[in-house]
Order: C-alpha cells, then sequence, then structure tokens
C-alpha cells in the first residue's frame, strides 16, 4: 500500500512488521521521531514488544546486547554524539557476534555543535564490526531494514549492523512509501534463531577473555563473517524484491555509468542530487554517471572495480572528512584501491558537512575539477571565512 | 580449545585455558638443594604447586605463570628461575 510518510515513521513502521521483541534507545535529534513513533506504538498495544527507558546511549546498545543474548530479536536508533557514546558497545555486540541491527540517522559529530547531517557519525565506527548499508529515500531506508534483519541473523554471519540514512534530509522529510504487508515480511523473515542463548538453567559466558593465543583468531572469524554477509547481501537483496517487488541485490547501484567519463562515487540522499546533476550534464553533452555504494561494509572491492573499469575518472564525493589523511575522505582510498593499476584517476572531495546543502551546480562543478586534475579537498570552503 | 562463535563458553574455563603460556621464566626444582618444607607449595599464589609421595614439590606448568615468589621465598635455594624459550 502507498502512503505519504514522514522518513522517520516509514522506518518505524517497518520496525513494526520486523516484530523486534525488546526495543531500547536513547531520544536524540533527528532520531526522535523513530523511537517515538515506535514507543506509542508499544503503548497502544500495536506493537508486542518490550521497551526499555534508558538514560544514555550506552545503556541502550548495553541493554539491546543483553536482550540479544537472551534470544530477542532487538532494535535501537540513534545518531551523531549518541552512537559515538555506544562506541565500547560496538564493539562488544560484534564480537558476541549478537545481531542487533540499529537505524543511524547520519548527523555530523561535534565539536563544533551541530545538528545537521553528514556521514561522520557511521563512517567512523567503519572498523567495529558491524555492517553498514546507506538509503537514499525513505523507501529504501524502509526497506534495507529488512534486509538488514534477515542478513544480520543468518547464522552464516551472525553481526550486528546499521541502516544508514540522512538526518533531516530524510528523516524529517514526506515521501510516497510503499507498505510491505505483515505476511510478506513474516515470510521473508521468520522468527530469530539464536546460537548462544544465556539461560539460567545452563549458563554460559559471551564474549570471554581470549589471550595472546586466541584473540587474533576470533577477530579474523568477524572478517570472514563480513566476507559471508557480502554474498548473502546479494542472494537476500534478491529475494527481498521477489518478494516486494523492489529488488536489493546490487552492493552498488550504477546510473548512466555506460560510456561515461566521470563517474561520481556517493552514498546516501546525495545519490538523488548527482543523479538529476547527471541528467543536466548529459543534455549538454557531458557524459557523466555515478555510482551508488549502498553497502560500505562489507565493502564492495569487486563490484566496484567492475563498474568503473570503463570510466576515464572517479570523483568520491564525501560527507565525512578523515582528518589529516591524503585524499581526505574515508571512502576514496577505498575506492581508489580496488582500481588499482587501472590508470583511471580517483579524487576525494569532502563536501556536505554539517549540513551544508549539495546543489546539482556544485556537482558540475566538480566534474570540471576532476577534469583538470584537482581533487582530494575540501570542496566549496567558503574562501572569507578562513 | 575450539573457537567458539562469539567467544561463547560454558562454565570451566578457567581449567580448559593453560595460562601457563603466560609465563616468561619457568621456575626448575633442585630435589638435591630440596629440603621438603613445603613453604613453595603454601604460598604459590597460583596454587600449581603439589607434593609427591616423599614430600618433593611438583610443579604444574600448564598453569604456572612463572611469578617466581616460589624461587624467591624457598629458604634452600633450591627453585631457580630460567628464561623459558617457546
Amino acid at each position: 500500500m502507498r502512503k505519504i510518510m514522514e522518513g522517520s515513521h516509514a522506518v518505524a513502521e517497518a520496525v513494526r512488521l520486523i516484530r523486534p521483541g525488546v526495543i531500547s534507545a536513547y531520544p536524540i535529534t533527528p532520531q526522535t521521531h523513530i523511537v517515538e513513533r515506535l514507543a506509542e506504538m508499544v503503548a497502544d498495544g500495536d506493537l508486542d514488544a518490550d521497551y526499555i527507558t534508558v538514560e544514555s546511549e550506552f545503556s541502550a546498545l548495553s541493554a539491546c546486547l543483553g536482550a540479544s543474548a537472551a534470544g530477542s530479536r532487538v532494535y535501537s536508533a540513534t545518531t551523531s554524539q549518541g552512537l559515538a557514546f555506544m562506541f565500547e558497545v560496538l564493539f562488544n555486540v560484534a564480537g558476541m557476534r549478537q545481531p542487533v541491527v540499529m537505524s543511524i540517522v547520519n548527523r555530523a559529530l561535534g565539536a563544533p555543535l551541530s545538528i545537521w547531517n553528514d556521514h561522520q557519525d557511521s563512517v567512523s565506527c567503519r572498523d567495529s564490526g558491524w555492517f553498514q548499508l546507506y538509503a537514499e529515500d525513505a523507501q529504501e531506508s524502509m526497506d534495507l531494514h529488512f534486509l538488514a534483519y534477515r542478513v544480520a541473523e543468518d547464522h552464516d554471519v551472525l553481526l550486528p549492523g546499521f541502516v544508514c540514512f540522512d538526518g533531516f534530509i530524510l528523516s524529517h522529510t514526506y515521501e510516497p512509501v510503499d507498505m510491505p504487508t505483515q505476511e510478506e515480511i513474516d515470510a521473508y523473515l521468520p522468527p530469530f534463531v539464536p546460537v548462544n542463548v544465556l539461560d539460567a538453567k545452563n549458563p554460559i559466558s559471551m564474549g570471554m577473555y581470549a589471550t595472546p593465543d586466541y584473540y587474533t583468531e576470533f577477530r579474523y572469524d568477524i572478517d570472514r563473517a563480513m566476507d559471508r554477509a557480502k554474498d548473502l547481501l546479494v542472494t537476500a537483496g534478491r529475494e527481498l524484491g521477489e518478494s516486494i517487488g523492489r529488488d536489493y541485490s546490487g552492493l552498488v547501484e550504477e546510473y548512466r555509468l555506460e560510456d561515461a567519463d566521470t563517474a561520481f562515487v556517493a552514498m546516501g540522499s546525495l545519490c538523488g542530487t548527482v543523479k538529476d546533476a547527471i541528467d543536466e550534464m548529459r543534455d549538454s553533452g557531458i557524459k557523466a554517471g555515478l555510482l551508488k555504494i549502498r553497502s560500505y561494509r562489507p565493502f564492495p572491492r569487486a563490484e566496484i572495480a567492475k563498474a568503473l573499469s570503463g570510466v576515464s575518472r572517479v570523483a568520491v564525493l564525501e560527507k565525512n572528512v578523515s582528518l589529516g589523511s591524503a585524499m581526505k575522505g574515508a571512502v576514496g582510498p577505498e575506492v581508489k584501491d580496488a582500481l588499482w593499476g587501472s590508470g583511471i584517476d580517483v579524487f576525494s572531495y569532502v563536501l556536505g558537512l554539517g549540513g551544508r546543502d549539495v546543489r546539482k551546480k556544485d556537482i558540475a562543478a566538480i566534474n570540471a575539477l576532476s577534469i583538470a586534475g584537482k581533487g582530494d579537498m575540501f570542496y566549496g570552503l567558503r574562501e572569507e571565512l578562513i | 580449545m575450539a573457537l567458539n562463535i562469539g567467544c561463547a563458553a560454558k562454565p570451566g574455563r578457567a581449567r580448559d585455558n593453560r595460562t601457563g603460556s603466560w609465563r616468561v621464566f619457568i621456575p626448575r626444582f633442585s630435589r638435591e638443594k630440596c629440603s621438603k618444607c613445603g613453604l613453595c607449595i603454601l604460598i604459590c599464589p597460583e596454587g600449581c604447586i603439589s607434593e609427591d609421595e616423599e614430600g618433593m614439590p611438583v610443579p604444574d606448568y600448564d598453569y604456572c605463570k612463572g611469578c617466581g615468589v616460589c624461587a624467591d621465598e624457598c629458604p634452600a635455594d633450591a627453585i631457580e628461575m630460567e628464561l623459558e624459550e617457546k
């Protein structure tokens, strides 16, 4: 059924269809509308879940970790400072292999304080062992939650995951979304079957002490699970398409890349703007295309290399900055690595930080910069301020 | 120990984990010098020295972490700490 919905409410509806047993979250802008709506659903009896109110994000994710270890399907949502506050628990959830799924409503990190959008929060959690999916619009924000639970809970994976979507740009805007039925989601996502369960009658410990003789192998295990998640994202994404009519089998998505000279690479809602800019550029004879990265972790190296093999240059649009790094953005070096030896130029452009709008003319300007061989830079700096 | 997913395990791992691998120095006991006073057995913080039928100390190297307290306290200087090559 198609409805006009706020992005946050579409995500809350998706979570209701997923039937979590436990929800724990701490409200923080711009995530608030999701958890407020879920609290209402639980209070009204529309969602049969325990909603654990806590005093901080650290406690929220800790409660989720415990509930997951006890065998529940669990959900949380956060952003920015809240995600930073969860940092320690992120690694514990991944290390204990609990399939917690969390919405990250992307927002800049302070200081200076900013409530607006960029990708610094989730990108900074890159190495925590959580898979990370990025959504372009409200529909994808919703649908990726179904995919995330399916992949996370698979016994070949058992890893937690982020579903990332842009704060305000997607969370607080209204778009038409197509809502799957409860029957469709129940069939796609059967109840969670845990591998290890906390049970007083049959006690176990999780995430125990590993001496230097064992620690490396546990980290290796997580990395292998991430590789298997890459395969499963493809097959489970295809099956989701067969169920609800929208295919998510691509770890990356191409837009007008055939015969492109300049390929943009981007994640999240920015892709919509880039597609419009590409249409305009192509109308004026400039051959540009887009490669959207849906899965940042696991990183689709081979898929990126294949998709970009025919282009002349690549402009990676980064809503993050890896301070002190050579390329400035965090995604660019991995794209460059995927294309190593191809002779294709790869540049990073840091833009859209702290909620600064990215317009179609910015995309066209970056195309010109990349043709001139200028990149690995902050784009659009206000020179009068520096 | 085979790896369990998420490093999960039933109680009793402290027995299964041979913590002796942490050791850098290994105590070597001299039967000639030993006076069988039993002090090393009493003061070993890991409780991993037992005694045989003759009253001689028998270390359990699976759990001895090589702290050297026994060698330090031995009144007969019968215990020497030796660098252990692994």
